[in-house]
């Protein structure tokens, strides 16, 4: 029964767990790349920052925001037009990295503003009295002291991700949730529905567990 | 020789200035209250005089002044003390001489060129020539000894050379902590970890160090450790230090000259044998444990 079940559906399930993490990876990793830029203007702006700059802090701190506030799924909607501008296509795993990006980029900045903030003051004081430039400041003093926070934030961010590509699933975007919805919900087969979720289960484990190796690794205090 | 001309620092208080200044005036008032019933005369004239500091500080227009028309000289080589209780302004004043906290009014005057005024590159030029430790060390967890000693030079010139780094082993060696140069921060003791700062801030061969509590969180045999080794420092180099703190004990055994702060204002100053042979301020009576402590 268990040959029958993976001849049938084995390259399938393969097909959307390997889907499901070009999804992940690909999207996480230009969220970061944004997210970070986001989250260390964030804290250098904000009040009693290293560069205050009120209005700049508050236009983006509404900014993250409004990206924060809109559901998943109204975002992969609303987004159609740029989507197919950027990317060619609204569906598949190309189609949802655009909108992935743009919900994942602020939840990011935020992440990134809050590991930065538990970096202790005396030690940026510190390096400041040394004479070190802003630049040099996160760089060289912020970023590195704040990586096991940040890669604690790496986990919950792939997590989070981790739902809205099952959400993407809803419109076609490939992966264990597109698999868990067609298969599962639309045409009753409640096996591969539970093996979707079991997989899914073991992808957020293996995620955490990863993560909180790196960090553990990181951290040297 | 650093020239504190006029210097004053006020916050706005209503508008959510920086947490520093309230703390500074609850510590100042809570003294004050505690000691309100107090039969003593002496003690009671100390809080009266306290609380119309507290009073004048802040303003009506809801402002506090946390440095109130300082001027102070502090000479070449010379180990000056600035003592006060907590919240008399001490750690702002010395925050001041770096512009890590930029003075309202008045300058900063370092070998007759005006410092306050300096950004960007010059005043990054001008901290290098003024280092600084602090009560909690300030070293970086996540870098190594050696890389914390390092970070001087890399805030500099934006690279770490060989040479550098030999001059930072040479600096370890010199505090007595070669053998932790890849250690981190978290495995040595309080200690040795200010030993680590103090070797970082003689890494830009400083003609200040600017001494913020250095030796507060630290047990007494410890401090004296840092202290002895501040003072050597002192005698090998010439470097000038600027020790705030708020124990006698430390102005005593190390410092040449000193000014006692309560309220933002310079109360007393002078050499140190004056100053403990005739303190004529009642907040310096009371830091040396004249006033009946219980009163």
């Amino acid at each position: 029964m268990l040959n029958d079940f993976i001849a049938e559906y084995g390259l399938l399930l393969a097909q959307g767990t390997l889907d499901t993490f070009l999804m992940l990876l690909i999207s996480c990793a230009i969220a970061y790349v944004i997210g970070i830029a986001l989250g260390v203007v964030l804290h250098l702006t904000a009040p009693g920052g290293l560069r205050p700059r009120p209005v700049l802090s508050a236009v983006l701190g509404w900014v993250v925001n409004i990206g924060r506030s809109l559901p998943f799924i109204i975002l992969l909607v609303l987004l159609i037009p740029v989507t197919r501008t950027i990317a060619g296509t609204t569906t598949g795993v190309r189609g949802v990295i655009v909108p992935l990006v743009i919900s994942t980029a602020p939840f990011v900045a935020r992440m990134i503003e809050q590991s930065l903030a538990e970096v202790p003051r005396d030690a940026v004081e510190a390096a400041e009295a040394c004479g070190a430039s802003v630049p040099r400041i996160v760089f060289s003093a912020l970023l590195p002291e704040a990586l096991p926070s940040i890669v604690r934030g790496v986990a919950v961010t792939l997590i989070a991700v981790l739902g809205y590509t099952a959400i993407a699933g809803a419109v076609g975007a490939g992966g264990l949730g597109d698999i868990a919805i067609r298969y599962g919900y639309y045409r009753y087969e409640s096996e591969l529905m539970i093996v979707t979720v079991i997989l899914l289960v073991i992808v957020v484990q293996l995620i955490q567990s990863v993560c909180d190796l790196i960090a553990r690794r990181v951290d040297h205090r | 020789m650093i020239s504190i001309q006029h210097v004053c620092k006020t916050y706005d208080v209503p508008k959510k200035g920086p947490r520093r200044t309230r703390r500074a005036v609850l510590d100042a008032a809570a003294p004050a209250s505690a000691q309100s019933a107090s039969p003593v005369p002496a003690a009671a004239a100390a809080t009266a005089a306290t609380a119309e500091a507290i009073a004048a500080a802040s303003g009506p227009d809801g402002t506090v002044r946390a440095l109130d028309d300082i001027c102070l000289e502090i000479a070449d080589g010379d180990i000056f003390g600035i003592i006060g209780m907590s919240g008399a302004g001490k750690s702002t004043l010395v925050r001041t001489i770096n512009l890590l906290e930029r003075p309202t009014s008045g300058s900063i005057v370092v070998d007759g060129v005006d410092v306050t005024g300096l950004t960007g590159a010059q005043l990054r030029e001008y901290r290098r020539r003024v280092a600084m430790i602090f009560q909690n060390f300030g070293l970086l967890a996540q870098k190594t000894v050696l890389d914390n000693v390092c970070f001087p030079f890399l805030a500099a010139a934006g690279k770490v050379t060989d040479a550098d780094r030999e001059r930072a082993l040479s600096l370890l060696e010199r505090v007595g902590l070669r053998e932790k140069a890849s250690s981190y921060p978290s495995q040595l003791s309080g200690g040795q970890q200010q030993r680590v700062a103090i070797a970082r801030a003689l890494a830009c061969d400083p003609e200040v160090i600017l001494c913020d509590e250095a030796t507060s969180a630290l047990d007494p045999k410890s401090t004296n450790t840092i202290l002895k080794l501040l003072r050597d420092i002192n005698r090998e180099t010439g470097v000038t230090l600027v020790v705030i703190t708020h124990s006698m004990d430390v102005v005593e055994k190390i410092c040449r000259n000193v000014a006692v702060l309560e309220a933002g204002r310079v109360v007393e100053q002078g050499s140190v044998e004056q100053v403990f042979a005739d303190p004529r301020a009642d907040a310096t009576r009371v830091l040396l444990g004249k006033v009946e402590w219980d009163a």
